[in-house]
């Protein structure tokens, strides 16, 4: 009997998940350490074991089962495939469509405070995303320390605002200039690393400039972080309820009932408009000169080099374009929170991006949109189950990679091809 | 001359930890050419093992060179499955796929054990009191007395005898002869009939091993944990095993060595606030002189 002995191997593969899911779970959940007045004590979890134990064997019973059939059931990998075939045909048509939804989708029925809140932070991550792909995507260099330069505008933006009062819309182009100073000034004794060097490299920066910001107190006010950073004006009109003397209000200007609203509303435009503007310069950079260059060192290096493509120089364009998004994502993130901290710039917040990034497939920015969209989201489902939201989040990561290891949307194609002359 | 040498002292067990962690990254990237992000992870979580297992021995009154060689076998076991199963559930499935993927599914494996451990353990500091406590005493006469105690001695000698061992088996063993095979060339190896994906599982074992008895190490030094401390000493032992060049084990060891000594140096004398900055500092100039570290092979760009 054949099937018997398959099933036979797979009864013993299940049980041998389920010894060593006994050695892995027993002594982290199986037993607790809590503090009990002095010292530390153990608690037996002896439930809880058992049944993530028993989880464990019927989960690789049924996978078991399901490699038996003559068809396995792929479900993420269907998934995917099919919303990629889906964009590669209509591409087009969905990113307008998915512009002219984001446009309408603050005044939508089921639109509250809360659903827009998530929105501004999925927009804000996929600007960043955008950002970074210039980097990871476009060019090939792997940086994990892109959050530095996402601090570095968020807090150039805030020291700017709050010592010398200047508007939004002039610490906006400072801050973004500060964070692509910063690229050229990390860029260029490193960029001539490889790979995961590189790698390496950009996690300390972003390390170095965290640690930077917990101790100067003198410029960063430590790990207290700087508080009362302006918040944005619609040119000019404040969005306050009682305006100060000699200012405006939105809502008095535009005879409006007051609503905090309006302020929500008015940066989630903004952060739409900053992300759109990202996208579109790297839509367009992409066809210059630079942008086939970035693509072709990817793809490439010593060919570059041989065609006379001088990679320090292009690979520091990239990283400093990348930057100065990072820096103009950071001065939103600034006059939105009114509040920046060490804190909120750890090294996670890199890998968020670059997972990101990948995720969504390099290069592909509607591939972007929708693995920002899927990660922000599912961390946003597990809101309630706190504690398991970073669980999820990572899982997700994980799962994706291994059943789409090239990202949502895979199929990368050429920017430029000889269709004219090859018959 | 008297606080240098303590300082000396000091930085070399700190670089003893570090460089046992470095072996695990080095390993890995030498086999498979991937960062193993979650490596740092799973020296959190041998530090975990091994601190419920020295909370358990206490208990039952064992004499305390027993306790410490059954918690080091305990933790090495334990976190080895860790290391395994992490290999299998996450890398395995990725293996010749492009460069990026097995790093991402390495920085989600790190979240997941992160978090995990949180909420198996809860998220506030677990401290131990120490085990081994006294040390000898040098310079006594002097204002400033140098203290070097048994529980340093006892790291150092335990690294010193792990790292033999481990030498030995990566020269004179048949599995290390495979593993060095398996970092040249996998195909090949395959086809001489070395089971590839057994030598890689090995390797991940070896290497969480390692990373355990570093853990085991930093809750004897430190006496504190939490669900946290895999980050920085994961990015420093990654840091000194790229500044040894990655790949060679003596590279690990000498660049676990070096971070430990810049970094209690300049804790000692400079700032204790910018320690980390020294770190990541020391390793961006190095790079720029030896792009591939201090021992590492250069690297051959073919077309």
């Amino acid at each position: 009997m054949k099937i018997s002995a398959e099933i036979k191997t797979i009864i013993k593969d299940s049980l041998f998940t389920g010894l060593i899911s006994l050695a892995l779970f027993g002594p982290i959940v199986g037993l607790k350490t809590s503090s009990k007045g002095e010292g530390l004590f153990v608690t037996p979890h002896v439930s809880i074991v058992v049944l993530l134990v028993a989880a464990c064997i019927v989960g690789r019973f049924l996978i078991g089962l399901n490699s038996l059939r003559k068809k396995e059931i792929n479900l993420i990998g269907n998934i995917t495939s099919t919303i990629s075939n889906y964009m590669d045909n209509k591409g087009k048509h969905v990113a307008i469509t998915g512009v002219l939804f984001a446009i309408v989708f603050p005044f939508l029925p089921f639109t509250d405070r809360y659903v827009l809140d998530v929105s501004i932070m999925i927009l804000t991550y996929i600007m960043l995303g955008w950002g970074l792909n210039i980097v990871v995507g476009l060019a090939g260099l792997l940086d994990l320390g892109y959050v530095a330069f996402y601090a570095v505008g968020a807090y150039s933006y805030a020291l700017i605002a709050t010592t010398f009062g200047w508007s939004f819309w002039v610490c906006l182009p400072l801050a973004g200039l500060f964070a692509g100073f910063f690229g050229i000034l990390l860029g260029f004794p490193v960029l001539r690393l490889r790979g995961d060097y590189l790698a390496i490299v950009t996690l300390g920066f972003g390390e170095i400039v965290r640690i930077i910001l917990i101790n100067w107190y003198e410029v960063t006010n430590g790990p207290d972080g700087i508080t009362g950073i302006p918040r944005p004006s619609f040119f000019g009109l404040e969005f306050k309820k009682f305006p100060d003397e000699g200012e405006t209000s939105f809502h008095t200007f535009f005879n409006l009932e007051y609503s905090t609203m309006h302020r929500i509303i008015f940066l989630y435009y903004l952060i739409l408009v900053l992300a759109l503007i990202t996208n579109y310069f790297t839509l367009k950079i992409r066809k210059l000169p630079v942008g086939r260059a970035w693509e072709a060192l990817r793809e490439d290096e010593i060919a570059c080099k041989s065609l006379g493509v001088n990679p320090t120089n292009t690979k520091l364009t990239a990283f400093a374009i990348g930057a100065t998004f990072g820096g103009f994502a950071g001065a939103f993130f600034a006059t939105r929170q009114a509040f920046v901290s060490p804190e909120s710039f750890t090294f996670i917040e890199s890998a968020i991006i670059v997972a990101i990034v990948v995720l969504g497939g390099m290069g592909s920015q509607t591939g972007v949109v929708l693995a920002a969209i899927f990660l922000i989201g599912i961390t946003e489902v597990f809101r309630d189950l706190e504690q398991y939201r970073m669980i999820a989040f990572g899982g997700a990561m994980v799962l994706i990679m291994i059943f789409k290891p090239k990202g949502i949307l895979a199929n990368r194609k050429p920017t430029i091809t000889l269709k004219d002359y090859i018959k | 001359m008297e606080y240098f040498i303590q300082q000396l002292i000091n930085g070399i067990t700190l670089g003893s930890i570090y460089g046992l962690i470095a072996i695990g990254y080095t390993m890995v990237y030498g086999i498979i050419g991937m960062i193993n992000f979650a490596h740092g992870d799973i020296f959190m979580i041998g530090a975990f093992i091994a601190l419920i297992a020295f909370l358990l021995f206490g208990l039952t009154g064992i004499a305390l060179p027993i306790v410490l060689f059954l918690v080091l076998l305990i933790s090495m076991l334990f976190t080895a499955c860790y290391g395994w199963s992490v290999e299998k559930l996450a890398y395995k499935p990725l293996r010749g796929s492009f460069r990026l993927a097995p790093l991402i599914s390495a920085l989600g494996m790190s979240i997941v054990l992160q978090n995990y451990v949180q909420v198996a353990q809860g998220a506030r500091v677990k401290p131990l009191q120490p085990l081994i406590s006294g040390g000898l005493e040098f310079f006594k006469e002097s204002d400033f007395v140098v203290t070097l105690s048994y529980l340093q001695i006892f790291i150092v000698f335990l690294t010193i005898v792990l790292m033999s061992m481990f030498t030995l088996l990566i020269t004179k063993t048949d599995l290390g002869r495979a593993q060095r095979a398996c970092e040249q060339d996998r195909t090949m190896t395959s086809l001489l009939g070395i089971n590839v994906d057994r030598t890689i599982s090995i390797t991940f074992i070896l290497g969480s091993s390692l990373a355990s008895v570093a853990g085991m190490m930093f809750v004897l030094y430190y006496g504190v944990i939490d669900f946290y401390i895999g980050f920085l000493a994961g990015v420093k032992a990654f840091t000194a095993a790229v500044l040894g060049g990655i790949g060679s084990l003596p590279g690990a060891m000498l660049g676990g060595l070096l971070i430990g000594l810049i970094e209690t140096m300049w804790s000692g004398y400079i700032s204790i606030e910018y320690k980390d900055v020294a770190a990541f500092s020391v390793l961006i100039i190095t790079l720029i002189f030896f792009p591939t570290g201090f021992l590492g092979k250069p690297d051959i760009e073919k077309v």
